[in-house]
């Protein structure tokens, strides 16, 4: 069980026409749904033609410099979206938001490199590279998810928040509820994707073995193995976010600092 | 010459000024509350009056000047304690969900009042000073009138005996009969101890009643 079949470019066409008549369905109805899902359409094949052939050519090269450049790259763009999709969001989140996820994702993929797998280099890009983007791409949606609960929690509830203060509270105390909230709602897709995960869902790196050619058990434990991870760096990423912009947002005399001086524009 | 420490007014401020984008909202401004004031804080709308009960308390920073307790400036760990000894109720004061009892009892979860609320009775007696019956602790503060909900934050500052209260339209939400109620209770909290109050106030009537000290009136100060 190792030979797969190949899918070639003409034979997407096949794939794409069911999306088309998708689109067509939506412009007849008018369900406003066509620009968007072509617009997300063509920046996925964009995105994915082109790290095809960034891929192929940093695994053909193979040096560790390239790999690390482009994880770096990988990191800061997922550091930088996740903030982006908030709705409340101050400047100086996004230099907190990649310095958390490049390090929290290096950290785990290192461990799991360096620990489980061991391949030879251990920058062997055909493993670092997709451990690191899953991880990446997991924690973007938890730090975006917390961050905006807690900023929204906080600052557009900020009476309540000052309610506490002005009743003797110290800033952890007024902050404490709201950065739970932002863990938990920033840890509800991972959470909710390992309760059904093998029942409801098949796992998309699990099928994407499969369909390569692995055994299903060997699949299976390296999707074990990567929804652990998965799960250390979501919460390591969503709690270390979450309490950076606590520092910033709460001063050292237990003040909650104006949206203002935060650089945020509230409506 | 500053006084001794140990005669100093609870809460001075001195030369504080607050400054948004566009200029001083007030400065050069002056406090001093010593044991038994009852000050009274008057303007316009628009004239910072809140702003000054937050600077007070130090939810917000002075722009230029220092608030000093008994004295001494407010060192930032000190922060909690000191805004627990001079107390900022804000005219619509926080209520959690839960009932009437659970929001007298908010406080408690923060360490600085560990241990200083019981359920001996006083916010009964307090509640019934004010017009409410017992049963009032069992109300879900969710259905509250804005009234109600002013007496529920007045009661839980009393409960925690601080030193200063910083009152901001403290009757703003209620009738004439509460308003007289809240005045009496809150000047006899005052004669009853080393204590004194800040009292905003549109109403000039209110103003004559309950003011025995210093008055402070930022519509003339800017």
């Amino acid at each position: 069980m190792n030979a797969y079949i190949d899918v070639s470019w003409p034979s997407l066409l096949i794939a794409a026409s069911l999306l088309i008549a998708n689109l067509v369905l939506s412009a007849v109805l008018r369900l406003g749904m066509g620009r968007r899902l072509l617009v997300a359409g063509t920046r996925m094949v964009v995105q994915l033609v082109l790290l095809g052939l960034v891929l192929e050519w940093v695994f053909d090269s193979a040096n560790g410099p390239a790999v690390l450049v482009l994880g770096l790259l990988m990191g800061v763009v997922a550091g930088v979206t996740a903030v982006r999709r908030t709705s409340i969001r101050f400047p100086a989140a996004y230099l907190d938001s990649v310095v958390v996820i490049v390090t929290t994702a290096f950290l785990v993929t290192g461990v799991s490199v360096l620990g489980i797998l061991r391949p030879t280099p251990l920058w062997d890009p055909q493993y670092v590279i997709p451990l690191l983007g899953m991880l990446l791409g997991n924690a973007l949606t938890g730090i975006s998810l917390g961050l905006d609960r807690f900023l929204t929690g906080v600052l557009r509830d900020r009476t309540r928040v000052e309610g506490f203060l002005a009743l003797g509270a110290t800033r952890w105390e007024a902050a404490r509820d709201e950065v739970r909230e932002a863990l938990r709602v920033g840890l509800i897709p991972t959470v909710n994707s390992m309760l059904v995960m093998g029942i409801v869902s098949l796992p998309g790196m699990m099928t994407g073995q499969i369909l390569a050619g692995a055994a299903p058990g060997d699949a299976v434990r390296y999707q074990i193995m990567i929804v652990f991870m998965i799960a250390a760096t979501v919460s390591t990423a969503t709690f270390g976010v979450t309490m950076l912009a606590y520092g910033r947002i709460f001063t050292s005399d237990h003040r909650l600092r104006s949206a203002g001086a935060l650089g945020i524009e509230l409506d | 010459m500053a006084p001794p420490v140990d005669q100093a007014p609870i809460l001075t401020a001195e030369n504080i000024g607050c400054r948004l984008d566009n200029g001083w909202i007030w400065r050069e401004l002056d406090v001093n509350l010593a044991a038994g004031d009852r000050a009274v804080l008057t303007g316009p709308s628009g004239t910072g009056k809140s702003l000054l009960l937050r600077t007070l308390c130090g939810l917000d920073c002075p722009d230029e000047g220092r608030v000093h307790h008994r004295g001494h400036p407010v060192l930032d760990q000190d922060r909690p304690r000191f805004r627990a000894r001079v107390m900022y109720v804000q005219q619509q004061p926080v209520l959690i969900p839960g009932t009437v009892q659970e929001n007298l009892e908010l406080p408690l979860r923060f360490d600085i009042n560990a241990g200083r609320i019981t359920g001996d009775g006083t916010a009964a007696a307090l509640l019934s000073r004010l017009g409410k019956s017992v049963e009032f602790l069992g109300q879900r503060a969710s259905v509250l009138s804005g009234g109600e909900g002013q007496i529920v934050g007045l009661v839980r500052a009393l409960l925690l005996e601080p030193e200063v209260l910083l009152l901001d339209e403290p009757t703003a939400h209620l009738d004439a009969e509460a308003t007289e109620c809240v005045e009496k209770v809150v000047l006899e909290w005052v004669d009853a101890g080393d204590r004194a109050v800040l009292w905003t106030s549109h109403d000039q009537a209110q103003v004559q009643r309950v003011r025995r000290g210093p008055s402070i009136d930022l519509g003339s100060a800017s």
